[in-house]
């Protein structure tokens, strides 16, 4: 490539190592050898010393040393650096020369090998006359050899063999070929380096001696050449530091230097090497600052220094060389560890060259236009092929005065230079340095600096002819731009793809680009786009398009050409361009009149269409697709024969579809899947724009959020402004269709709350109110599902109220059939809800029904439902209470065997409904009546809300064992509302009693006595006293005198009760006091069971006895003495 | 003094930009644009480390070769780009501080017109005038 006159030479980039010549080995035919040389070479890692090995044959011609010059006096040098230099110390002067050698110690011709050796050593010696080069012998041997000191032989060899060959003691190596051999090879090279060290160091010496015989105004260029040499033997030392020292006093000299058109661009040269290496040690040192602030100022100092003007673009390709190779420097070093940042990263200088590239071609293309041919001979080629020093030209080598020596042939070599230019690609060059920059700033976080360079590849691949690769940039490029909203840039993005486009003859790049650059966001001029859009009618019309301006000329009429076979192809007329991630010229929007239409509606929307172009622009057709493609057919307008429909600029037109949407839609949603405009017509070429969706594009949406926040919504009112504000119209892309508006009534009538268990009714009246008969009319009726879910096992709806349902019947009655409607007819429906616990149920009542309808002309079916819920509360009709007590009405808290006692129940109506008590009974268990029959004292009976109805019942527990506590039984209520009719099934309730404990009692007593006593009259009252035990009861009784009454019978008895057996007391009672009084108190006693007390007898006994006065007696006494 | 002058909403498209009619204008947009993602970045990171409180001058966003470009980012994230000439060495930081403070200000008059939509390009005398004021001095 022609570009490589501006490369860095090899030597200079590489790192440089101590150069070693490896001697006296046959790698090729000798195995130890080769293993010897495999160990020096191979795995050379970080770690081992950094040294050049070569392996040259004994008799090698080292380059010849040229006489040392004593004085400098007449001397003028030709340049600064000698191209060949930095490769002759690199590769052609050993540092050392190792000189292997098999011997060993006890070789039984040592004298002849002694000797052959040390003639070995002095051929060497020769052809290294003059130079520092060290000589080093190495003896291979195949015996490991004794320990220092105590092979006596070995070392007085040694000695002798130094003495022959004329070496010092620390050249001769011994390497015993035995299994540890890299380890010996280790230690060898280490030796090796130290004496590359030490000649480098006397090269730097030497070097740096002759500066005391410089002068400043001949020997300018010497200062510079010595601080390189030395420099570069430092680092051949692996002394980096002192490296960029003398690297840097060595760039310094160079601009000290006189510099004048003839010389310039060999100081340049020489400032970019040393720059270079200053930049890489500063890098290799881990500061980077240093480096760049180092190549900044290599950049101000040398930007200026263009040198020929005739020849400015080899200052550009040398600058944008400086960059690209700092840039590599940086990568390197980033390659290596170093963090870079976004601001200052590798492609900051990569991008820089590209710019300067840049500048190189439009350079060369301004000053190599003249097209002459090369003259022969060519005077930029010098005889030996190449140049003597850096940076000089060809034609007059070593020449460092201020004028040129021969002018024609200055002419002559600056014009085939010029020629030369020509020929380099250029575009291939900045392509590269671009993409080197893009890799960069993607990695440092620069989208924007990204996109910015791949426009500029783009518009390099323009330049270059790669129409394909350009457009692909720049249209990857184009929608960053386009979302960011940078219309200047995206217009001249734009304008550069459409050139693209023309000149590739691609039709559908070329409308879309066409389009855009119509629209809106360009920021053409008004003139560019009444010829953009002269240009996209003639492509419509299938007609080639009249060149874009600023297209290469050549490339046109080739271009031409490609339009018109592609005009001429048939076919392929009709395109489909997705207009929606573009800004067109036409833009579209459409919406559903409403966001929900009932089925028996016809559904609305409107498609809204405004051209920004300055010319109106026709289409033939517009369609909208719907998520049902069914109802396409009717969103479609066409144009009628010739005449095609226009939009004017600037105005927005509105285009109403109405269709009547499927009975089978009902609930479901119709979404705009799409809308399409056709330009052109069939007879040119049809340009299908589609938006997807309800339309819209790119900028519509921020447009929108502008338009809503801006101050101009607030201005109307005074002039109502007749169109339609085009940013703030919205878009709806999707309608719901619901069911028609049903026209039935649905009344409920019940009394609330439902009583538990109760058969509660809810009439249900469907009226119609509709015109026409309502068809299949069906009731779901029921709880409304996703409630609590224990609210479903305990509801059961029936229709039938004859009888209270079982738990079978099922919370939910669904579609039950009612049959037809008339119109106006009514309908009446009772249903039975059997709630079973108490809480709050929501009950859905759906009627749903067809019916037939025309819409638009269009007969339907359309199906109507009315939804009714209601919250209905269940409450607990009456509460039940039991309770036991004596025959006295005492409460009892456990009873006795055997002995009568009273059960009470009281049932409290808690609702606020009357409730009818039709009958109750009892189950008992365990105890039985005391009377013949229980008969209910609840017939029939009527409760108001908190009133009571009693019962009492009479008892007794039959004799048993046990005495813990017994269940008693069951009280069954059955009831219904008092307001339900009389064939209302009844309900039962049932309660079950409390549970008692029962206790056995030895004795009991009970008396008989009359109701009442009256004064002075005798009343007989007899104590029966039973033995409820097996024991024979012995029984002291006493009757305690009393104020009330006077007595006779036994006063105080002890007698005894056989088991089982009953005694009977007898007593007259003489009441004296009329009222309530005290019976004379009879204390019982039971001498021989201690269990039973006086106490706990006395409680059978009757306590007091009303007495009635004693009243006029109308007896034949006072009759008679009346 | 400045050679370009640009006020970006906080959307990051160009709200106003106003460039040396002499040069190339085109540039002139990039040069802003790109300058975006430096910004970008340091907003990003202020916000990370330090809340609410941050300075409105961003200071130098990045050189090129022939230009400094300075940003300013306003509380509500309208960005303002300076772009200076490299080789105008005599500006001082301070100066080009002070040059976004008088723009800040001119911004807030512009934003504080009730005529002026929020989100719309700027078009005001007053603002062209203060803009023309630092771009006049470099003439």
């Amino acid at each position: 490539m022609a570009g490589s006159q501006w490369e860095l030479p090899p030597e200079l980039c590489c790192r440089p190592m101590a150069f070693v010549a490896l001697t006296g080995l046959d790698v090729v035919y000798n195995a130890v050898h080769r293993a010897i040389w495999d160990a020096f070479c191979a795995n050379r890692r970080a770690d081992r010393v950094p040294i050049s090995f070569k392996v040259l044959p004994g008799d090698h011609e080292y380059p010849k040393c040229r006489t040392k010059r004593t004085s400098y006096e007449w001397y003028i040098p030709k340049g600064i650096l000698k191209t060949g230099w930095m490769n002759k110390h690199l590769n052609l002067v050993p540092a050392l020369v190792v000189l292997f050698y098999e011997l060993d110690w006890d070789d039984p011709t040592w004298k002849e090998k002694q000797s052959e050796c040390a003639t070995k050593v002095e051929i060497v010696r020769t052809s290294l006359q003059g130079r520092n080069t060290k000589v080093a012998v190495v003896l291979i041997q195949k015996k490991t050899p004794l320990p220092p000191g105590e092979d006596l032989v070995a070392s007085e060899r040694a000695a002798t063999l130094c003495n022959a060959c004329d070496l010092s003691g620390k050249s001769l190596f011994v390497l015993p070929h035995t299994d540890h051999l890299v380890g010996y090879i280790i230690r060898l090279e280490n030796a090796f380096y130290e004496h590359a060290q030490t000649y480098y160091y006397t090269e730097i010496r030497r070097v740096k001696s002759h500066k005391e015989f410089l002068n400043k105004t001949t020997h300018q260029l010497l200062f510079v050449r010595h601080q390189f040499k030395i420099a570069f033997f430092s680092e051949l030392k692996q002394d980096t530091q002192n490296a960029l020292k003398y690297y840097r006093t060595a760039y310094s000299l160079v601009h000290e230097l006189r510099a004048h058109e003839t010389n310039m661009l060999e100081i340049k040269t020489m400032a970019g090497f040393i720059n270079y290496k200053i930049c890489r040690l500063c890098f290799q040192h881990n500061t980077p600052l240093d480096a760049i602030a180092q190549f900044r100022k290599h950049i101000d100092l040398c930007k200026k220094k263009i040198g020929s003007a005739e020849l400015a673009f080899e200052h550009s390709a040398w600058m944008s060389k400086q960059f690209q190779s700092f840039g590599e420097l940086f990568d390197e070093a980033i390659k290596l560890g170093l963090t870079a940042i976004q601001t200052q990263n590798p492609g900051f200088y990569y991008q820089q060259a590209a710019c300067y590239s840049q500048d190189r071609k439009q350079l060369a293309q301004q000053l190599c236009q003249s097209a002459a041919s090369l003259p022969t001979p060519e005077p930029a080629e010098t005889q030996a092929g190449g140049l003597d020093f850096y940076g000089q030209r060809p034609w007059r080598q070593g020449h460092q005065s201020i004028d040129p020596p021969d002018a024609e042939k200055e002419k002559t070599g600056i014009l085939v230079l010029q020629i030369k230019e020509r020929d380099v690609p250029h575009s291939e060059l900045i392509i590269a340095l671009l993409s080197n920059a893009v890799a960069q700033f993607k990695k440092y976080k620069c989208p924007r600096m990204k996109s910015h360079l791949m426009v500029q590849m783009g518009e390099e691949y323009y330049h270059a002819k790669d129409y394909t690769k350009s457009l692909k940039l720049l249209d990857y490029v184009m929608c960053d731009y386009r979302t960011e909203r940078w219309w200047a840039l995206l217009s001249a993005i734009l304008t550069t793809a459409l050139r693209c486009a023309y000149l590739m003859a691609s039709v559908k790049d070329y409308i879309i680009y066409c389009m855009e650059l119509l629209g809106r966001a360009s920021t053409l001029k008004e003139e560019q786009k009444l010829r953009i859009e002269k240009n996209l009618i003639k492509v419509l019309k299938n007609e080639v398009p009249e060149a874009e301006p600023e297209c290469d000329p050549s490339s046109v009429t080739a271009a031409r050409s490609l339009w018109s076979d592609r005009m001429a192809l048939a076919g392929s007329n009709e395109l489909n361009i997705e207009v929606q991630d573009y800004i067109p010229f036409i833009q579209c929007k459409a919406r559903f009149q409403s966001p929900s239409f009932h089925v028996d509606q016809p559904v609305q929307l409107q498609v809204f269409l405004r051209a920004d172009c300055p010319h109106p622009v026709s289409f033939n057709k517009l369609s909208i697709s719907l998520s049902n493609q069914e109802y396409n057919q009717w969103c479609v307008v066409e144009s009628a024969g010739k005449e095609s429909m226009s939009l004017e600029p600037g105005k927005t037109q509105c285009y109403n579809f109405s269709f009547v949407a499927k009975t089978e839609d009902v609930g479901k949603k119709i979404e705009m899947t799409g809308i399409e405009v056709m330009l052109g017509s069939d007879s040119g070429r049809c340009v299908f724009l589609s938006w997807r969706g309800a339309g819209g594009d790119v900028a519509s949406t921020h447009e929108a959020l502008l338009a809503s926040r801006s101050s101009r919504r607030w201005g109307r009112g005074v002039e109502a402004r007749q169109e339609l504000d085009w940013d703030s119209l919205t878009m709806q892309p999707s309608t719901m269709v619901i069911s028609r508006v049903p026209k039935i009534s649905v009344q409920l009538s019940h009394q609330p709350p439902a009583l538990t268990n109760e058969m509660y009714c809810i009439n249900l009246t469907v009226q119609s109110q509709e015109e026409g008969v309502a068809k299949d009319v069906k009731l779901t009726a029921g709880l409304k599902p996703g409630q609590e879910a224990t609210l479903g096992q305990t509801t059961h709806v029936t229709l039938d109220g004859s009888k209270v349902c079982d738990d079978s019947a099922p919370a939910l009655l669904p579609d039950l059939p009612l049959g037809d409607l008339n119109p106006g007819q009514k309908l009446e429906i009772c249903v039975h809800v059997k709630c079973v616990s108490t809480g709050s149920r929501v009950f859905l009542f759906h009627v749903a029904y067809s019916i037939d309808t025309t819409v638009e002309g269009r007969q339907i079916v359309c199906k109507c439902h009315k939804d009714d819920t209601v919250t209905i509360e269940t409450v607990v009709p009456f509460e039940v209470s039991a309770k036991f007590m004596s025959t006295k009405f005492e409460q009892l808290d456990r009873l006795a065997v055997d002995i009568p006692f009273l059960l009470m129940t009281d049932i409290l109506s808690t609702s606020p409904w009357p409730l009818l008590l039709a009958s109750s009974s009892l189950q008992l268990l365990t105890m039985t009546t005391n009377t013949p029959q229980l008969q209910s004292q609840l017939q029939e009976v009527v409760l108001q809300t908190d009133e009571c109805a009693s019962e009492c019942f009479c008892l007794r527990v039959p004799p048993m064992n046990s005495s813990n506590t017994v269940a008693t039984g069951q009280y069954l209520i059955s009831w219904r509302r008092k307001s339900s009719g009389a064939d209302s099934p009844l309900i039962q309730t049932t309660v079950t009693l409390p549970h008692v404990i029962l206790e056995t009692v030895p004795l009991y007593i009970h008396a008989d006595l009359p109701s009442f006593g009256r004064v002075r009259e005798s009343l007989s009252v007899r104590y029966h006293i039973e033995n409820r035990t097996a024991l024979v009861q012995e029984v002291e009784m006493a009757v305690e005198p009393s104020d009330a009454f006077m007595f006779s019978g036994l006063k105080q008895v002890r007698l005894r009760i056989l088991p089982g057996s009953e005694q009977q007391m007898l007593y007259n009672y003489y009441p004296l006091m009329a009222g309530y009084q005290t019976l004379p108190q009879l204390n019982i006693s039971l001498p021989r069971c201690l269990t039973a007390n006086t106490h706990s007898l006395r409680r059978f006994l009757p306590q007091r006895i009303f007495v009635k006065p004693q009243g006029r007696q109308l007896d034949e006494a006072s009759i008679a003495a009346a | 003094m400045a050679v370009c002058i640009a006020v970006i909403a906080k959307e990051n498209y160009p709200l106003y930009i106003r460039s040396l009619p002499t040069q190339n204008e085109l540039k002139f947009h990039y040069t802003v644009h790109t300058s975006l993602d430096v910004v970008e970045e340091k907003i990003s990171a202020v916000g990370k480390s330090l809340g609410d409180q941050r300075e409105l001058y961003l200071g130098l966003l990045y050189p090129t070769e022939d230009y400094k470009v300075y940003g300013y980012v306003t509380n509500s994230k309208v960005k303002f780009v300076i772009v200076v000439d490299s080789s105008n060495t005599s500006l001082r930081d301070n100066e080009i501080r002070s040059m976004f403070r008088k723009l800040h200000n001119s911004f807030t008059d512009v934003m504080c017109n009730p005529f002026h939509n929020p989100g719309d390009t700027i078009q005001s005398k007053a603002f062209d005038g203060i803009v023309s004021g630092m771009m006049v001095q470099a003439a």
